[in-house]
C-alpha cells in the first residue's frame, strides 16, 4: 500500500474542500478502497475520511413521502430497517444478496454506488487494463472472460459493474444526491455510471472531489411493494458476485400489469435499466408469454464480449424468472437465501 | 507525523500512537496491542478469520484503518471468557467439533456472536448457514459451525428468558 496522506473532517463542506487536492480519495468503511490499495491497484495519496462527519448516516421519509438514505447509512442497516424494506422489498432482498454480514455491516451506501469492477484484470496490475492506465490495452478481451458484460461494452473495456443495490435502485428511479465546490446537484442513479466507451476510466458522472451524500428513492417506488423481488445467479449459493441477476417490480391492477420495473445486473458496466421490456409489459396481462416478450427485449441489443454468449440466454431465463416471482408476491418473510433461485428446502424449485 | 487514536478494547479504553495511517485494526490487534486471537488469514476479506465485533456489528478487522476507528468500541476473542468460564458460544463450538486445526475459530466465534446479536437467523440452519457464509473454514467443519451455532442460540435465548422472568 502507498503512504498516503490522512484528514477525517467535520463537516461535509470541510470534506469537499479536502478531496479538493489531486489525488485524494473519500474513505468511508474503506471495504472495497483499502482491498484495491493493498493490491496497489489504486494509490491515493490522501484519504478524506468522512466516517466521523454528522447526519449521512439516516434514513429519513420526507414531506412528499420519497425516502432519503444517507450516504454513510451501513449495507446491513437499511436491508433490515423494517420499515424501508416493507416498502422496498427488492432493494432490501438485492442488499442481502450480496458479499457476506461482515461487509454489509460496514459498507455504506455511498460506498456500494462507488465501488470499482471486480474484474480479475482490474484487479492485476501486471494486466494491460485501460481502466487503470488508460490507453494500455484490455486484457480481458481473449482473457478469462466468461462474466464479462454483454451489453453497452466497448473495445476498450468489457468490465461490469459489481452491485446488486445499484440494480434494484435503477429499477425504482432512485436520485443521487452529490455534493461538490459548486454545491449541491442532484441526478438519476442510472444516469451515475458511464459506459465505458474510449475512457472506460472515467467510470461515473462525478466531478473530481464530488461527494455523494444521500440516495432517494421517490414515493411511487412504495407502489411495487406487493409485486417486488431481486434474483441473483452466482457461481456460489452465497457470498458471490452476479453473474447475471435482475430486479423486477409489477404494479398489477385487475389481473394487467399497469407498470413494469425491470433492471439486470452482471450484464454492463452499469446497471441496465431495461425499459423497452417494461414497456412491452404494461398493460399485458402477467403470464409467461408476456414475460418471454419482456425479457427478450431486455437483451435485444446484447452481444458476447468474449466466453460468455452464455449469459445472454442466461439473462433472459432470470429476467423472466425474476418477472414470475415478483407476479407470485413479494415474500411475507425474506427469503433464507435472499436472491437465490434455489429454495432452502431441497426439492422446490423455487424459493417463491 | 503522529495518528493519536483512543479506542475501547475488551471494556479497556486505550489510547495508541500510530506513525503510520496505513495500520489496519487488524494489524493494531496484533502487532501493537499483541492480542493474537484475533486472525490474519486472507486480509482481503474474503476469509472472515480477522472477524471481530465493532460497536456492536460484527465486521473485517483486516479492511478498516485504525485511524478510523478512533472512538470505537471493539470486542475480540480475548474478550469473552470470564477468567476461566468459557462464554456460552465457545463451549458450543467445542462440544460440537465446531473446528479442526482451530485457525479460523476466534472468526467463527466473533461471527456467531453478531449473528445471534442480529437475531436474523433464529433456529432455521439455513439462515445461520447463509449468515455465516463470510467466515470460510478450510478443514470442512461447517457441519459443527451451524450445530454449534444453533445450540448457542438456544442456551442464550434460554438465559435471557430467565433473567426476564
Amino acid at each position: 500500500m502507498n503512504p498516503f496522506d490522512y484528514v477525517r473532517p467535520a463537516t461535509v463542506s470541510e470534506a469537499v474542500a479536502a478531496a479538493a487536492a489531486p489525488g485524494a480519495a473519500y474513505l468511508a468503511a474503506g471495504t472495497n478502497l483499502l482491498d484495491l490499495m493493498k493490491g496497489n491497484v489504486t494509490k491515493p495519496e490522501r484519504l478524506v475520511d468522512i466516517t466521523h462527519i454528522a447526519g449521512l448516516d439516516r434514513i429519513e421519509t420526507l414531506a412528499d413521502g420519497s425516502v432519503r438514505i444517507g450516504a454513510l447509512v451501513r449495507n446491513a442497516e437499511l436491508a433490515h430497517d423494517g420499515d424501508f424494506a416493507r416498502r422496498f422489498p427488492a432493494v432490501a432482498e438485492a442488499l442481502l444478496s450480496g458479499a457476506s454480514a461482515q461487509l454489509r455491516n460496514a459498507a455504506t451506501v455511498g460506498g456500494n454506488l462507488l465501488q470499482r469492477t471486480r474484474c480479475a484484470y482490474f484487479y492485476d496490475p501486471a494486466s494491460a487494463c485501460n481502466k487503470r492506465h488508460p490507453g494500455s490495452g484490455c486484457d480481458a478481451r481473449g482473457g478469462d472472460n466468461r462474466l464479462h458484460a454483454i451489453l453497452g461494452w466497448s473495445e476498450s473495456c468489457i468490465a461490469t459493474h459489481p452491485s446488486d443495490f445499484c440494480v434494484a435502485l435503477a429499477a425504482l428511479d432512485a436520485t443521487v444526491e452529490i455534493e461538490g465546490k459548486a454545491g449541491r446537484r442532484e441526478i438519476a442513479l442510472e444516469t451515475l455510471h458511464r459506459l465505458p466507451g474510449d475512457w472506460p476510466d472515467r467510470e461515473t458522472e462525478l466531478e473530481p472531489g464530488e461527494m455523494i451524500v444521500a440516495v432517494r428513492l421517490p414515493a411511487e417506488a412504495a407502489g411495487f411493494a406487493a409485486n417486488a423481488r431481486y434474483l441473483k445467479l452466482r457461481d456460489r449459493t452465497s457470498y458471490a458476485f452476479a453473474v447475471v441477476s435482475a430486479a423486477a417490480a409489477l404494479r398489477i391492477e385487475q389481473g394487467a400489469v399497469k407498470e413494469a420495473r425491470i433492471a439486470m445486473g452482471g450484464v454492463a458496466a452499469k446497471p441496465w435499466r431495461a425499459r423497452e421490456a417494461e414497456q412491452i409489459l404494461a398493460g399485458a396481462r402477467p403470464d409467461t408469454a408476456a414475460f418471454q416478450r419482456a425479457a427478450a427485449a431486455a437483451l435485444g441489443a446484447a452481444k458476447p464480449s468474449g466466453d460468455n454468449a452464455f449469459k445472454i440466454e442466461l439473462a433472459r431465463r432470470v429476467v423472466m424468472r425474476a418477472l414470475a416471482l415478483a407476479a407470485a408476491g413479494t415474500p411475507a418473510r425474506m427469503p433464507a437465501l435472499p436472491g437465490s433461485p434455489f429454495a432452502a428446502v431441497s426439492g422446490v424449485l423455487t424459493n417463491a | 507525523m503522529g495518528f493519536s487514536t483512543t479506542l475501547t478494547v475488551n471494556g479497556v479504553t486505550q489510547t495508541v500512537d500510530l506513525d503510520d495511517p496505513r495500520v489496519t485494526l487488524l494489524d493494531l490487534l496484533r502487532e501493537r496491542l499483541h492480542l493474537t486471537g484475533t486472525k490474519k488469514g486472507c486480509d482481503r476479506g474474503q476469509c472472515g478469520a480477522c472477524t471481530v465485533i465493532v460497536d456492536g456489528r460484527r465486521v473485517n478487522s483486516c479492511l478498516a484503518l485504525a485511524v478510523s476507528h478512533h472512538g470505537a468500541d471493539v470486542l475480540t476473542i480475548e474478550g469473552l471468557a470470564q477468567s476461566e468460564r468459557l462464554h456460552p458460544v465457545q463451549e458450543a463450538f467445542i462440544a460440537h467439533d465446531g473446528l479442526q486445526c482451530g485457525f479460523c475459530t476466534p472468526g467463527q466465534i466473533m461471527s456467531a456472536i453478531g449473528l445471534m446479536a442480529e437475531g436474523q437467523a433464529g433456529d432455521d440452519p439455513e439462515r445461520v448457514r447463509e449468515a455465516m457464509s463470510g467466515n470460510l473454514c478450510r478443514c470442512g467443519a461447517y457441519r459443527g459451525i451451524t450445530e454449534a451455532v444453533l445450540e448457542a442460540q438456544k442456551i442464550l435465548a434460554a438465559a435471557n428468558r430467565k433473567e426476564v422472568a
